[in-house]
């Protein structure tokens, strides 16, 4: 999980790894160095889970391929509700993978996966270490 | 909301800045105040190797540089108002216009271009020194969540 690897990553403490499907899971563990308003987790440390999982689960799929560079467009948060003190988890689905473009969608989730805590959707540009071939 | 002036001061984004540095989100990412005006205020956060996304290149990660744009366009509804209210994040978009320069500090400023009874309207640009040179774009808006 190479995007696990990066000093921010760290610095935040997301740890990956498989639920019982084979999907990768982020998680945050609640800490005060995440807070926002008193008593939850701060809109930036949720947005930095969200795109760590659209980053480490973009790197994952790549991860058989030429291992293209992955560089972020944008990204559109969508807070529904606040991150309470308790670990926060996080997947993300690529939605479209192609030569030069990933769309990903990245859901934050504490207690009922019917009730996402924030959504990201990403547009990330691939930058391919080998020559440009036709599609 | 009310609409009437709430008696709890003017909102001070110095001290503001100071507290939240303290503790917090904010303060394990070290953000400073730099600037403010009506409706508009500006923040630094300083480069820092524990926040970058990549050692061998030394790039800031963007989650550092989108909570510094979330606390800056939330105060600059504040500003706007005079005055602290309670407010949730309703949605964030931050273009990544260009990576932010290996060992360069990253500006941040948000500015609240419109209100309405309960939702607020904010954008924002963040550059590394050159403000004509951003690093990244922002658009986002708040609720107001305080009492009606």
């Amino acid at each position: 999980m190479r995007s696990l690897e990066s000093p921010y990553a760290r610095t935040m403490g997301f740890v990956g790894a498989r639920d019982g499907d084979g999907r990768l899971v982020l998680t945050m563990d609640w800490d005060p160095d995440k807070g926002g308003r008193p008593g939850f987790f701060h809109g930036g440390a949720i947005a930095g889970l969200l795109e760590a999982a659209a980053y480490a689960t973009l790197a994952d799929a790549l991860d058989d391929t030429d291992r293209p560079v992955i560089k972020p467009i944008n990204v559109t948060v969508s807070f529904m509700r606040g991150a309470r003190e308790k670990p926060l988890r996080a997947h993300a689905t690529i939605e479209r993978l192609g030569r030069r473009i990933a769309n990903v969608e990245a859901v934050a989730l504490q207690d009922d996966p019917a009730t996402p805590i924030a959504i990201a959707q990403m547009n990330i540009m691939l930058e391919r270490r080998s020559a440009v071939q036709p599609s | 909301m009310s609409d009437l002036p709430l008696p709890t001061g003017a909102f001070d984004p110095v001290m503001f800045i100071k507290t939240m540095s303290r503790n917090g989100h904010n303060g394990l990412i070290g953000v400073r105040y730099s600037a403010h005006g009506e409706g508009w205020a500006e923040l630094r956060l300083p480069y820092n190797e524990a926040l970058v996304s990549d050692a061998a290149t030394g790039i800031l990660a963007s989650g550092p540089i989108l909570t510094m744009m979330d606390m800056v366009t939330s105060m600059s509804i504040w500003l706007r108002r005079g005055t602290f209210e309670p407010q949730a994040t309703l949605d964030l978009r931050v273009d990544y216009l260009r990576p932010a320069e290996p060992g360069k500090d990253v500006f941040g400023r948000g500015e609240c271009y419109h209100m309405t009874r309960s939702i607020a309207f904010v954008r924002g640009q963040a550059h590394d020194g050159d403000p004509s040179r951003p690093v990244a774009h922002v658009a986002g808006t708040y609720m107001f969540t305080g009492a009606a």
